[in-house]
């Protein structure tokens, strides 16, 4: 029985993704200063029902195991529960990731009712203060509520995604009591310069040191705690963390945005990434299985400058979009580099890209963070409760 | 259960957990487990050797701690 390893097969791409992202609305009644997908404002041209569960059919086609639901604010379009309703009807599994806003009392009876959906409440602080300086005023109690009532209502293992940034580090224990108290589990991801992240990147993202913490912490925790895979450029420190330490982009996972652009992964919503529409004909399957982006990326790739560091075949360079949207060539160490490669390439970095789209509320935005440059204009994880 | 050139990938909708199966051959074992009296006999038919078998009885056995497939009720 020797083939080979999973690693290399999944380098070359599958006919089907095994999961997906899919932002099915770029509304939001949040705006959260790092939002990957610069979201707040819908956009007229969103997928109709018809257009989405046509999108659902495909997938079923496809065999595609689950999708994660996200946005903006997924639940807030108004066909939401009809969608998740016909995505579990055709044999696909969701998850969906959202503030807590509608998860009212009766809505988390109809969710621990059913096997095939799963929920992801975000929250950016185990206390209220460093939460909503990030999330907003109010995103706090939103998210302990719906947490309350998804436990009331015997919902079990949902899951608590956290975001773990520089204010947030600190606090993993108190995020993972929280979790314990709801019966939920704690998913951490990682922080991306993507989006309205681009922008408050620098001041948020986690030091050297608090990346070598949580390391050892996401180590001694094993497969209790899930990460989506996103923490796999800190394999280079040694031991690899759970999950199958690669990035997927294009290869495994995708994300279909709200207006049916396919990127190549959640975190790069630009046009250096963008596939194809399933607009067009062939729709989706003709993208994820033709397109000259993905074809490309399932080439084998180089290491570039990383080729030579002995903790190449751990990290495999880390993250595409860490790398691009912080200005780094693509092919080069990633910018949290635990060597420390990273850092210094930032140093010599003159020009970032510019983010080709923004949806962002145009009013300003009730955060007393003060992060955000004027001057510039965004469970998980894709491979959630993944396990080789 | 989904084909794939390496074999299989298994999700299971419960435990929301994926499995590879890294063998064609395994493949066929499970696709046929339904249908066959015993496991000894789906490897059988599927082709398993002699020799094989305790390869498969552990990789059978594995699936079957993860819920992905179960004894017959």
């Amino acid at each position: 029985m020797t083939v080979l390893p999973l690693v290399e097969q999944f380098q070359y791409g599958l006919d089907a993704p095994i999961c997906l992202t899919w932002e099915l609305t770029y509304a939001c009644n949040l705006s959260c200063v790092h939002c990957l997908s610069s979201s707040g404002r819908r956009d007229p041209r969103e997928l109709s029902t018809m257009e989405c569960k046509a999108v659902i059919d495909e997938l079923e086609r496809m065999q595609v195991f689950y999708v994660n639901i996200g946005g903006g604010e997924p639940t807030v379009r108004p066909d939401f529960w009809e969608l998740v309703d016909y995505v579990t009807a055709h044999h696909v599994g969701v998850k969906f990731s959202t503030n807590g806003i509608k998860i009212t009392p009766v809505v988390a009876e109809r969710l621990a009712a059913s096997d095939y959906v799963d929920v992801q409440i975000s929250l950016d602080g185990a206390t209220e203060d460093v939460n909503d300086a990030v999330r907003g005023p109010g995103s706090y109690r939103t998210a302990l509520r719906a947490m309350e009532n998804l436990h009331t209502a015997g919902f079990r293992g949902f899951k608590v995604s956290v975001v773990v940034t520089r204010q947030n580090a600190g606090q993993l224990d108190v995020f993972k009591a929280i979790a314990d108290r709801f019966g939920a589990q704690l998913r951490l991801t990682r922080l991306r310069p993507s989006g309205r992240g681009a922008d408050v990147w620098d001041e948020l993202h986690p030091t050297a040191a608090q990346q070598r913490d949580l390391y050892d912490w996401l180590l001694a925790h094993g497969e209790d705690v899930l990460t989506g895979d996103s923490f796999f450029h800190l394999a280079a420190y040694g031991d690899a963390l759970p999950g199958l330490n690669l990035c997927g982009a294009g290869r495994v996972v995708c994300l279909i945005d709200p207006v049916g652009d396919v990127y190549a992964c959640p975190f790069a919503i630009h046009e250096n990434f963008l596939a194809g529409n399933i607009r067009n004909p062939g729709g989706f399957t003709r993208v994820w299985r033709e397109s000259e982006l993905f074809t490309d990326l399932r080439r084998p790739q180089t290491g570039g400058a990383c080729t030579s560091c002995s903790a190449f075949d751990s990290c495999r360079g880390g993250c595409m979009a860490a790398k691009f949207f912080t200005g780094l060539p693509l092919d080069g160490p990633d910018p949290e580099c635990v060597k420390g490669h990273g850092a210094a390439a930032l140093s010599a970095v003159e020009s970032k890209p510019k983010p080709s789209l923004d949806h962002s509320h145009r009013k300003p935005v009730p955060v007393t963070i003060g992060m955000r440059r004027p001057d510039r204009a965004c469970d998980t994880g894709p491979l959630a409760g993944f396990t080789p | 259960m989904r084909p794939e050139r390496f074999g299989a990938l298994l999700y299971h909708f419960g435990t929301r957990r994926l499995s590879f199966l890294k063998s064609p051959v395994l493949l066929t074992v499970l696709q046929r487990l339904g249908d066959s009296p015993t496991a000894r006999v789906a490897c059988e038919t599927a082709g398993v050797g002699v020799a094989e078998l305790p390869a498969f009885r552990t990789a059978l056995a594995t699936l079957a701690a993860s819920d992905m497939i179960r004894e017959r009720t």
